[in-house]
């Protein structure tokens, strides 16, 4: 079209149709574009094709039984992951229950006027500076400082209630307590500042009715602004349990790396991540491919949470621009 | 008289609703404890991000001169030493990881919100982004193992650098999405009606009006990648040599990381290898922190719709 034009064109004037050199310019930049976005479907394609395909042989081999398995014995050939299991979701269902706690009361003390302005925006960034800090300063930090900060009071509730499940090994070092205590911190901003944003996009006026018919602020807050959110709320938490179950530096430095299945908060276990990190490294033949099954299978649970997490989000955002306006 | 008096008592019989707010009331009471509760709790959280930076400045502090920067690691039984070629890792690997993931997420981001924002394609390219933000970092390591050291059959810097860029695309591309997004529609009509091409329209107006927000983007995907110890274990290894030997750049070698470093370091039974590790701690939370810094000092140029 722009060739047809030139004719019509005075060729003293300053205006003129883009030549045929920034047409096809154009075209390329635009197919550069687009080729790149594609790259971006097959780059998540192409990693669980990698994944899948170096597990293929392990995953033939080993089958369901590695699931359920609960030995890990390079030298024998013996390979079971239900502790590592069993350990990632424990850990992280701990986590998600200190650091739920925490981050959605610290999404709602900061969203309902509690703080001047000011003040908010300080917590704001303190809470968004624990995110800043690397996964593996926290695990040195874990091992010098909570560690031992923890140890007397957990063996004394070890000694005086260790008949109840939860308390029955002493901790000796690393274990799951301190593991999921810094999880649970790690994993704070995520769920505080995705919450935040679902409470803080609740309409104003469904908060000032609430007050309007003399609600005090946690009358309005627990009654009105909570319900209407809580499929954010919902979905912050799930996409914090993702991040629980993926996250793995704390967690090699900090849960002891021991293959065993307990309740018991205070006894090493171990988690997916964990036993990748620390095995992958100076793992034989036989154990990377192994070690690749176990890769999967944490693929396949964090890529499950994950979907749900981001669904959840959706279905959020939908119900609230229903609302709103 | 009569009348008066039983107008009152009629009154005194109605239940009026106590309208003054006092403290002794349950309703209020239970109000002002969950206030407090809450802010106890937000104060609470903030505690352990103050006992890092405090650790971090106590124990990594004794340690910190300039021989650090200049020296590479001790063994077991030495003391001194230092970790300048772990610090070169670590930039180095960031900084592949960024030349790869920058110009490919800013490229699609344009794709996202300027040519198609609401094809099909962009709500895919959307969600395999958002899938990739939540993906554990072990699993990038784990695949650029599979997809790079299988292959080159070397631990080396560019592996490190390619799981590092698989964490820092989404960051990129979402944020330079956004970014994009908050460019005012009547620069670009501006620029069109001019008879810019498309192409002439990004290079020009969006992309330079974009820029400080998509800086930021890049930024915190930075500071992301240089503190990511995970994907690095198994795809750059750590080593105790310069990236640079003799005169020549050893990139298929394997490289140091502050963050292997501090991994490695930290569960040894040796006292200068501790410290040493507080203080590379010392050393990658201030890289970190200053370039998230940054980033944040660029947001605040953005442009607001």
């Amino acid at each position: 079209m722009a060739i047809t034009l030139e004719g019509d064109v005075p060729t003293d004037s300053v205006a003129s149709p883009p030549s045929s050199l920034d047409v096809a310019g154009d075209r390329t930049f635009r197919g550069m574009t687009y080729m790149f976005s594609w790259m971006t479907i097959f780059l998540v394609l192409y990693i669980l094709y990698e994944i899948a395909g170096k597990a293929a042989p392990a995953v033939k081999e080993y089958g369901v039984g590695f699931i359920t398995g609960t030995t890990w014995d390079a030298n024998r050939g013996e390979f079971g992951v239900f502790p590592e299991i069993w350990g990632t979701l424990y850990s992280a269902i701990l986590a998600l229950m200190i650091g739920g706690f925490f981050g959605v009361s610290i999404a709602i003390f900061l969203t309902q006027d509690f703080l001047s302005p000011k003040l908010e925006l300080v917590f704001k960034n303190i809470v968004e500076l624990l995110a800043a800090i690397p996964s593996v300063v926290y695990g040195l930090w874990g091992i010098y400082v909570v560690i031992p900060a923890i140890r007397p009071t957990a063996n004394w509730i070890h000694e005086h209630l260790g008949w109840i499940p939860f308390f029955e090994t002493s901790l000796s070092g690393p274990g799951m307590l301190p593991a999921a205590m810094v999880l649970s911190i790690m994993v704070l901003p995520t769920i505080s500042a995705v919450s935040r944003d679902a409470i803080s996009s609740v309409p104003h006026k469904l908060k000032e009715a609430a007050f309007g018919l003399g609600a005090t602020r946690w009358e309005a807050i627990v009654g009105v602004i909570i319900p209407t959110s809580a499929t954010g709320i919902f979905g912050a938490l799930v996409l914090g349990f993702g991040r629980a179950l993926g996250e793995t530096m704390a967690l090699a430095m900090l849960v002891g790396n021991s293959n065993q299945v307990s309740l018991s908060l205070f006894s090493p276990a171990n988690t997916l991540a964990a036993l990748l990190a620390n095995n992958f490294p100076e793992a034989g033949k036989q154990e990377e491919g192994v070690l690749m099954y176990a890769a999967l299978i944490l693929m396949a649970i964090t890529l499950l949470v994950n979907l749900l997490g981001t669904a959840i989000m959706n279905r959020a955002s939908r119900r609230l621009s229903g609302v709103a306006r | 008289m009569n009348d008066e008096i039983e107008i009152s008592e009629s009154f005194a019989d109605v239940d009026f609703p106590r309208l003054e707010r006092s403290l002794r009331h349950p309703r209020t009471l239970l109000s002002a404890f969950l206030s407090l509760m809450t802010g106890v709790v937000t104060v609470v959280a903030c505690i352990p991000l103050f006992s890092v930076l405090f650790m971090l400045i106590y124990r990594g502090g004794k340690r910190l001169s300039l021989s650090l920067l200049t020296e590479t690691p001790p063994s077991a039984f030495e003391s001194g030493g230092g970790f300048g070629n772990a610090i070169v890792g670590t930039l180095t690997m960031v900084g592949i990881a960024a030349l790869i993931a920058v110009p490919f997420g800013i490229l699609a981001a344009v794709f996202l919100a300027e040519f198609g924002p609401k094809s099909k394609t962009a709500s895919a390219v959307r969600f395999c982004a958002k899938l990739l933000t939540g993906f554990p970092s072990i699993l990038a390591g784990v695949f650029a193992y599979a997809a790079v050291v299988l292959l080159t059959g070397t631990y080396s810097a560019p592996a490190g650098g390619i799981a590092l860029s698989i964490l820092m695309l989404p960051i990129v591309m979402l944020t330079a999405e956004e970014s994009i997004k908050m460019v005012p529609q009547k620069m670009k009509e501006a620029a069109i009606g001019m008879g810019a091409t498309q192409t002439q329209v990004v290079w020009r107006v969006i992309l330079p009006t974009a820029m400080p927000g998509m800086l930021t983007g890049v930024m915190l995907a930075v500071a992301r990648a240089a503190g990511e110890t995970a994907p690095l274990l198994f795809t750059a290894l750590n080593s105790n040599y310069w990236i640079v030997q003799d005169g020549s750049l050893a990139l298929m070698e394997p490289t140091a990381s502050l963050a292997v470093l501090i991994f490695n370091f930290s569960g040894v039974p040796f006292e200068s290898q501790i410290e040493l590790a507080w203080a590379a701690a010392l050393v990658l939370v201030l890289i970190v922190l200053v370039i998230n810094i940054v980033g944040q000092v660029l947001s605040r140029k953005r442009v607001t719709r």
